[in-house]
């Protein structure tokens, strides 16, 4: 399972739930991506990925997100099926 | 006089203030959205109940919230401005929703969005989908029109003053700070500017000693809800007015302005029915622009004669060392026989008159900054 630790500032998408977990499988060609589970958080909570990825699928410039303790700024980043992906609102944000 | 309700919208979320019938005690309701960044919050004049909002964050992205009974409950945008690629290969991104306008009274479902960066926006059903207006945002000339990254405002370039003619739902007009005036007289397909008159300190003077057409940087632009020739704006370059019966050149009535106000700042209001009373709130242009109320003394500047001569107005506000001023969203009035007027400032201070500038007293005196004032409706 891939568990994806979520921000406060999204609360209002989640009812306050910071952890959620998704069974994702990779494609027959290719890997998982860090956009794969963003498309899996937002079937789950409908209009929040355009909260943290921009309409050309840029993460939001206040947004930061890692992969196990590797911070990504590409939703092209690879994860595993048991992955541990954080989203958090970044300092400069204030 | 009946009661009031303004809608505010502030760096750190939104409230609703309600006068008694007297516009002399407010009760302040909310907050709303603790925390977003809320640049403006609009009712709709046709809808009873339904108001709009832009909502934005200091971590995400920007999106619009709508609400069908007076802000008690408020659902999300399910497409909320964006743009697509352009065709200059750019690929901008809508950093906040800035500003949000009804539609014509003939389409109750149609709303428009400005952003920043600049876009221009629609919505045909009430706020829940907007698609970019593509004759503007991919105008050919949008690029030179709109500027490069050093031709924005502090806080990022914007489109606002977004007007529908309510005599003519095809004539649009809208103020891009920077890029200029510009108007559309087909619903958004084709658009000119109208920024001719206008002064651009900013820029070098042309060496044919012609204008330059856009580029400049219209602050809050107003045009008359009766009477639809009379255009005002507050440009970053001075206070000018049209009357487009007379043509498409602005004059600059700031000139009237005494000179040691100047005649720079963000908002302009006009009077809901007399096209000559106009009400502007200067701000420290001089120097190192410290946007400041001039001198530390806060005051507005009414007009009753198209901007021929003004009066200052400041009884009741700090007569000294008070360095608020007011954003463009942040002056507003009602439509009472003795008209009530509401400036919300810089330092979250919500101020009013119930006697059309004469006198002022503080309505809130605590909330976070000031980004818009609405005056709403009530059930």
């Amino acid at each position: 399972m891939i568990r994806v630790f979520l921000p406060s500032q999204l609360d209002d998408y989640t009812e306050g739930a910071r952890e959620q977990s998704f069974a994702l499988q990779a494609p027959p060609e290719g890997s998982l991506t860090l956009k794969d589970v963003i498309e899996a958080l937002e079937m789950r909570f409908r209009g929040l990925a355009f909260r943290v990825v921009d309409e050309h699928g840029n993460i939001r410039r206040h947004i930061a997100m890692f992969v196990g303790e590797t911070m990504v700024r590409d939703l092209s980043a690879p994860v595993n099926p048991d992955s541990r992906v954080q989203i958090v609102g970044a300092l400069s944000g204030g | 006089m009946s009661k009031q309700v303004l809608l505010v919208g502030t760096r750190k979320g939104a409230w609703k203030i309600e006068s008694d019938a007297n516009r002399s005690q407010w009760k302040i309701a909310g907050p709303m959205h603790l925390g977003a960044v809320v640049s403006h919050y609009v009712a709709d004049p046709r809808r009873p109940g339904v108001e709009l909002m832009s909502v934005g964050s200091g971590h995400l992205g920007p999106s619009v919230y709508m609400s069908k009974d007076y802000g008690e409950t408020w659902a999300e945008a399910s497409k909320p401005p964006a743009f697509s690629p352009e065709p200059n290969g750019s690929n901008r991104s809508v950093d906040h929703v800035f500003w949000l306008t009804p539609g014509h009274a003939s389409e109750p479902d149609v709303w428009y969005a400005g952003t920043s960066p600049q876009g221009l926006f629609r919505s045909s059903d009430g706020g829940d989908t907007w698609d970019e207006v593509l004759g503007f945002n991919h105008h050919p000339d949008f690029l030179q029109w709109r500027g490069g990254d050093k031709d924005g405002t502090p806080d990022g370039p914007k489109l606002h003053s977004v007007i529908v003619d309510h005599s003519d739902k095809a004539h649009l007009l809208v103020g891009m700070s920077s890029g200029g005036i510009f108007e559309s007289f087909d619903e958004g397909k084709t658009w000119a500017p109208l920024n001719s008159g206008v002064a651009m300190d900013f820029y070098p003077p042309k060496e044919d000693g012609s204008e330059y057409e856009f580029g400049h940087d219209p602050h809050c632009l107003v045009m008359h809800p009766v009477h639809a020739n009379r255009l005002y704006h507050q440009n970053h370059c001075g206070l000018y007015a049209m009357d487009r019966a007379q043509g498409k050149r602005w004059s600059r009535i700031g000139d009237n302005m005494p000179r040691e106000v100047g005649d720079i700042g963000f908002p302009i209001v006009v009077h809901p029915r007399d096209p000559e009373r106009i009400w502007v709130f200067p701000m420290d242009g001089s120097g190192q622009w410290p946007r400041t109320s001039p001198g530390g003394k806060p005051a507005v500047f009414h007009s009753r004669d198209g901007g021929a001569s003004f009066e200052r107005q400041a009884n009741g506000f700090p007569a000294e060392q008070a360095w608020w001023t007011v954003k463009r969203q942040c002056m507003a009035l009602d439509q009472e026989p003795t008209v009530g007027l509401y400036v919300g400032t810089t330092n979250g201070q919500l101020w009013g008159s119930s006697d059309e500038g004469a006198s002022w007293h503080g309505i809130a005196m605590d909330l976070p900054q000031i980004f818009s004032i609405e005056v709403g409706r009530l059930p």
